[in-house]
């Protein structure tokens, strides 16, 4: 159905736009900004901020820009007199209630709100301070997220990003007039509720209301601290927005400066959570293997399908509360960053000749959940945390920025050996259907001997940022140990945002689609989108993201897990076969059920 | 055209010839179109504050297409100062139920819901019973409309329309952004008709007996009678219908104890008109329209403490998601309690009158656009007692 | 099943088991046990399948749907305006005096709640007060006493 034109003016200029555009969007396309803070790309429309307020000829109110649709012959002002006094005083109701010590404030500098009063020039305003005592203690329950209320403008973004893009509703506004606020169920700490710490309300913030539990001083003391050996691996998708917080352009690869970087601030051994990504794929292909086995071959009925991803802490959690039912489909494996610290305090240890207690392991990741992770108690197999310290993408280049390092004109540097050599394969962990992908390149050839039917091994089907997708692959001519597995269709699906998740977990609880494998990623377009990337995010950033992660997937000499030379050679001194014993104790793991309401 | 007080019967009065029922049954013999005709042509506006004509409203939701459409009657009647829409409940619940049916009929509409305050609770078991009763007495002239009763549960908001249907959702009273109105898209997300009890009542009455009559009445601007509430100093409060377009002055020579200082017209969101403005200001469309609250203020009360109990009032009763309205309102009502202790000078009150400018046009709905109505009408004409 | 479930699955029953139905259904909930418990809020999330914060965030909306306990009898006097002028502090002293307690507290007994209500739809004839769903205007200080004492012998 074509749309119809509509033809207005913005600050005299004309333009015809698609019936249904909003003003805001209108505006944009002819270069006029608009100032906005409820609004969001990846979210519903809320109208609550009001800073948007255009003037509409003939009009007796503003509109909220983002709010309204354009209307035949509108003429609209986005800086008249009105607007202007209507935008500052609002700006100036927003910090009478805002507890605006900017300078400690984590957001510094990456601040919407600040942003908008330095353009503004608010200096003194006039009207009385609203701040209330009570708001100004801080939520610090959970080892992920840090909630301050005195910084919060109410834009409701949080509560939206919860809602619809991660169907957890953990934050609700509550109350009314001047006691509303954003909270939780009965006010309780973050820690106590269904809050999967997925940081996705973070990236959507716009202040520092929200922001992570931040790790910087204690990785810095690390460092500095000559009694221990400190050791870095980077998750998949850090390298492809690094860059974003250096100056770098959207979508660019930094792999080797980040490496480079990392060098620099003095990190002893700097490593490679592919190299755990690629472990990841050995154990949980051959986990679905022989579940599949199990089902098909020895009927056996305890085997539960359809198995499921486990690599995102923050799905894990979003399941343990929300479908404790499903705990057994998934899979056991440990997430790549767990894998790493295990192997890392254990095998790497010995073949370096670092005491275990010595070593540091600090996490560099796209992440907020993954702050959890290591601190949940099943996560020391070696004796000690697995993993000492995570950091997000975005402490990463606070740390880089304190070093004095000039990012840009850094040389690439390589990842030091071992536990640093990768595969495209892990690469494209980072985005949706990247361990899906990889997962099939090594299974399919396991099983039959042959590369997977795609052209260049890139299996387009599962990518892209659909939110659930659905993917069929006929296994045919298998080696003969696989034969049970001749002529199977192997029925695939892949959700990414927990919202859509839900949607997926609702189909498999009803039976209504028989899938055998399913990928979940917490966050929105998979780890590239997670909640500690550099802010912002919109569906644009993440598309240029993922971009960039099959572009360093293509670029990579090997493409598959099992060709990864430090997996095999891990496997050969250490670990002997997938599912062995070793493996058993290290890289697996169990999930606990928790409370829904 | 001057018009002087004058008390009319229209809304209470009891007619033992023809039921409220029995109109319903005469006007579903025409076509909604010639009822829309002769709302448009009576020239009746809502009588729930915002004087949106009635007749076209209802013509609006008509033409559009829908399967579903709603019919809502509200009831949640919280602007201070104001009562009658409790007395119309109690006293003639039918004529409200015959005015939703016939728009219903107009409409086409199936369903039709009362939205009655959770205040009024008491009212419940008898409205209840009378819904009841109509809605079988419908089903005995085949005629294709139920009525059911929602209950709110204490948010002056929930009067706004679309928190009015957010609420009836089951969420939070949070107004929506417009467009679309509720004619397009209501309660969920249905075209919906959203009327006042009392303009239901003139639309019935309309029916019964032609535009003409209720034409008659009132002025160019302001068709027909209205129901005041009135309240305050007087020796006469209560519930009284006149004829719109008097004189203020009138009023007061009618309802005053001889000593009235000030008016408040349209409730805490309406405006405050002083002693020397009586005679200048028309009460209706075209002068100071209200949705009915007269509050009558002699010279012992203190205008500071009235301010200050309207601004604490939207304080509290705002739904807190707009920046102008939840903040703005904490400013004023905080900014006049620091110009009385002396800890800002007197000129900060032209700082709030400009900042109530910025509420009345960027605020998302009628609440936060209205506050500044009291605040300035307050401030302009008694300053020295907001000050001293 | 606790009395609490069971209320709020008949409630549900009653009233269909969608987002639509959440007022009734709190309302209902208000009507029997005076306020919404941590459990009476979880388990109207696990039967209409809503969030326990969303739920908690719509009903802390609403001045009548509670959430902290409440005694027996919930008095409201009308605070605004018109009952201001015609005497509503002089009736909110005596019953604090009466009660021996504040604004917004619950007597010992858990016999009654005082609080207070912006504009009761009543201000002809204030001041006015709200016990539970009956109200009682023209108030004087003598009138409200003699009232809560009527409440307090038939709650024993
Ligand atoms: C804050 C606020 C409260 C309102 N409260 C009421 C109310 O209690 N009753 C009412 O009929 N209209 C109320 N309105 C007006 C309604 O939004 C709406 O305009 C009205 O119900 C339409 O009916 P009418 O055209 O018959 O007047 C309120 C508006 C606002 C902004
Ligand atoms: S949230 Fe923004 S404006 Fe507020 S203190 Fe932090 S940096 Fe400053
Ligand atoms: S971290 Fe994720 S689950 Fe937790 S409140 Fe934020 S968006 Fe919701
Ligand atoms: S916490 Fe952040 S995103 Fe949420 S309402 Fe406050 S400012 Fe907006
Ligand atoms: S004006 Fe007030 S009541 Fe209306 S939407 Fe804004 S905050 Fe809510
Ligand atoms: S950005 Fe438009 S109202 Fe907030
Ligand atoms: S002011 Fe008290 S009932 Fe209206």
């Amino acid at each position: 159905m074509s749309k119809y034109l509509v033809n207005l003016k913005i600050n005299n200029m004309p333009i015809s736009v698609e019936e249904g555009t909003t003003i805001l969007e209108a505006a944009k396309m002819l270069n006029f900004k608009i100032p906005t803070l409820c609004n969001h790309p990846d979210l519903t429309v809320a109208g609550n901020c009001r800073v948007c307020v255009v003037e509409v000829k003939g009009a007796r109110l503003l509109a909220a820009s983002c709010a309204t649709p354009v209307s035949e012959g509108m003429e609209v002002f986005t800086n008249s007199e009105k607007v202007r006094i209507s935008r500052k005083h609002i700006v100036e109701l927003l910090l009478s209630e805002h507890n605006a010590d900017c300078t400690k404030c984590f957001k510094n500098g990456h601040c919407e709100l600040q942003d908008l009063s330095s353009e503004y020039r608010i200096g003194d305003h006039v009207f009385l301070d609203m701040v209330k005592e009570e708001s100004k203690i801080q939520d610090i329950s959970s080892p992920s997220i840090i909630k301050d209320d005195s910084k919060c403008i109410r834009c409701q973004r949080c509560v939206r990003t919860c809602t619809e893009l991660q169907g957890v509703s953990a934050l609700a506004v509550v109350k009314k007039g001047d006691h509303q606020k954003i909270s939780t169920f009965l006010n309780k700490p973050l820690h106590e509720v269904v809050c999967t710490n997925c940081g996705q309300c973070i990236n959507r913030c716009p202040t520092g209301a929200l922001t992570e539990r931040n790790y910087i001083e204690e990785v810095w003391n690390a460092i500095y601290d000559p009694s221990k050996f400190v050791v870095v691996q980077t998750a998949p998708a850090t390298r492809v927005a690094l860059g974003e917080d250096l100056g770098i352009p959207v979508g660019q690869r930094v792999t080797g400066k980040m490496v480079a970087a990392l060098k620099k601030l003095g990190i002893n051994k700097v490593l490679d959570t592919d190299f755990t990504a690629d472990l990841t794929i050995m154990e949980e292909g051959t986990e679905l293997l022989t579940r599949l086995k199990r089902a098909l071959v020895d009927k056996d009925e305890t085997v539960v399908l359809p198995m499921m991803t486990s690599c995102s802490p923050g799905w894990i959690k979003f399941q343990e509360h929300m479908y404790p039912e499903l705990l057994d489909n998934l899979s056991t494996c440990k997430s790549p960053q767990q894998m790493f610290g295990a192997v890392a305090k254990t095998y790497y240890a010995d073949k370096i000749n670092i005491k275990a207690q010595d070593m540091i392991v600090v996490s560099i990741m796209p992440c907020v959940a993954k702050k959890f992770e290591c601190e949940r108690p099943e996560m020391r197999d070696s004796g000690y945390q697995d993993v000492d310290y995570v950091l997000t993408t975005r402490e990463l280049a606070m740390m880089i920025k304190q070093a004095g390092i000039d990012f840009d004109k850094l040389n690439d540097e390589h990842y030091d050996s071992i536990l640093g050599e990768s595969s495209g394969a892990a690469v494209i962990f980072g985005a949706t259907g990247g361990v899906m992908e990889a997962a099939l390149r090594t299974a399919y050839e396991i099983v039959t001997g042959r590369e997977v039917p795609f052209t260049n091994l890139n299996i387009k089907p599962v990518r892209g940022m659909e939110g659930i997708k659905e993917a069929s692959i006929k296994i045919k001519n298998v080696k003969p140990e696989w034969s049970f597995l001749e002529g199977v269709e192997l029925n695939v699906a892949i959700a990414h945002g927990l919202a859509n998740a839900r949607q997926l977990m609702e189909k498999v609880k009803s039976g209504e689609a028989a899938y055998h494998f399913i990928e979940i990623m917490g966050c929105p377009g998979g780890c590239l989108g997670g909640g500690g990337q550099p802010i912002p995010t919109s569906p644009e950033i993440r598309k240029k993201r993922a971009e960039a992660i099959y572009s360093e997937d293509a670029d990579m000499p090997i493409r598959k897990s099992h060709e990864n030379p430090e997996v095999v050679e891990i496997y050969k001194d250490f670990l002997t076969e997938p599912l062995g014993h070793k493996s058993h104790d290290l890289l697996h793991t169990h999930y606990k059920p928790r409370k829904r309401y | 055209m001057e018009k002087t007080l004058k008390k009319v019967d229209i809304i209470f009065e009891i007619d033992d010839k023809q039921s409220p029922l029995s109109i319903l049954e005469k006007t579903i013999k025409r076509s909604p179109d010639e009822i829309i005709l002769d709302l448009i042509d009576s020239g009746l506006k809502g009588r729930g504050g915002a004087g949106f004509p009635t007749g076209l409203k209802w013509k609006f939701a008509r033409n559009e297409d829908s399967e579903t459409k709603y019919i809502i009657c509200n009831a949640d009647e919280g602007e201070p100062g104001t009562f009658k829409d409790r007395e119309i409940i109690d006293r003639v619940p039918d004529k409200i139920l015959t005015g939703m049916a016939i728009c219903g009929y107009v409409v086409g509409a199936k369903e039709g819901f009362i939205y009655l305050r959770g205040e009024y609770n008491f009212l419940l078991k008898n409205l209840q019973k009378r819904v009841d009763d109509y809605n079988l007495g419908m089903k005995k002239l085949n005629f294709d409309f139920t009525i059911a009763i929602k209950s709110g549960s204490g948010a002056y908001v929930c009067g706004e329309e679309s928190a009015l249907f957010e609420s009836m959702e089951g969420k939070r009273g949070e107004p929506r952004n417009k467009p679309p109105y509720p004619t397009v898209a209501g309660y969920n997300s249905k075209p919906t008709v959203i009327n006042n009890v009392e303009t239901l009542v003139y639309t019935s009455m309309i029916c019964r007996m032609g535009p003409e009559q209720f034409k008659a009445l009132g002025t160019s601007d302001s068709r027909g009678s209205k129901v005041f509430s009135v309240s305050g100093d007087t020796p006469i409060s209560g519930i009284y219908e006149l004829e719109l377009g008097m004189p203020l002055n009138d009023f007061v020579n009618e309802f005053g104890d001889g000593d009235t200082k000030a008016v408040q017209v349209g409730g805490a969101s309406g405006h405050c008109v002083p002693r020397k403005k009586f005679n200048d200001t028309i009460i209706g469309f075209e002068g100071i329209p209200t949705g009915g609250s007269m509050m009558i203020f002699n010279s012992s009360r203190s205008m500071y403490n009235v301010l200050h109990d309207y601004l604490e009032f939207f304080t509290e009763e705002s739904c807190g998601q707009c920046t102008p309205c939840r903040v703005g309102c904490q400013q004023l009502l905080k900014g006049i309690e620091a110009v009385k202790r002396g800890e800002r000078p007197p000129a900060y009150l032209d700082d709030l009158k400009k900042l109530t400018g910025t509420m009345k046009i960027a605020a998302k709905c009628g609440l936060g656009q209205s506050v500044g109505n009291p605040f300035n009408s307050i401030i302009d004409n008694f300053r020295e007692e907001i000050i001293y | 099943m606790s009395t609490t479930e069971a209320l709020v699955k008949e409630l549900v029953e009653k009233n269909g088991k969608t987002r639509n139905s959440l007022m009734p259904v709190l309302q209902g909930i208000v009507q029997n046990e005076r306020y919404l418990s941590e459990e009476a809020l979880l388990s109207v999330a696990r039967e209409l399948d809503l969030s326990a914060a969303d739920v908690y965030g719509t009903a802390s909306f609403y001045t009548f749907l509670d959430t902290v306990p409440r005694g027996k009898n919930i008095i409201r006097v009308c605070k605004t305006i018109t009952c201001h002028m015609k005497g509503k502090d002089e009736i909110v002293n005596s019953l604090c005096n009466a009660l021996k307690i504040k604004v917004g507290e619950t007597t010992h007994d858990n016999k009654f709640t005082l609080l207070t209500a912006n504009c009761l739809g009543w201000c002809h004839k204030g001041p006015v007060m709200l016990i539970n769903d009956e109200v009682y205007p023209d108030l004087t200080p003598q009138k409200a006493l003699e009232i809560i004492e009527e409440y307090a012998k038939v709650a024993q």
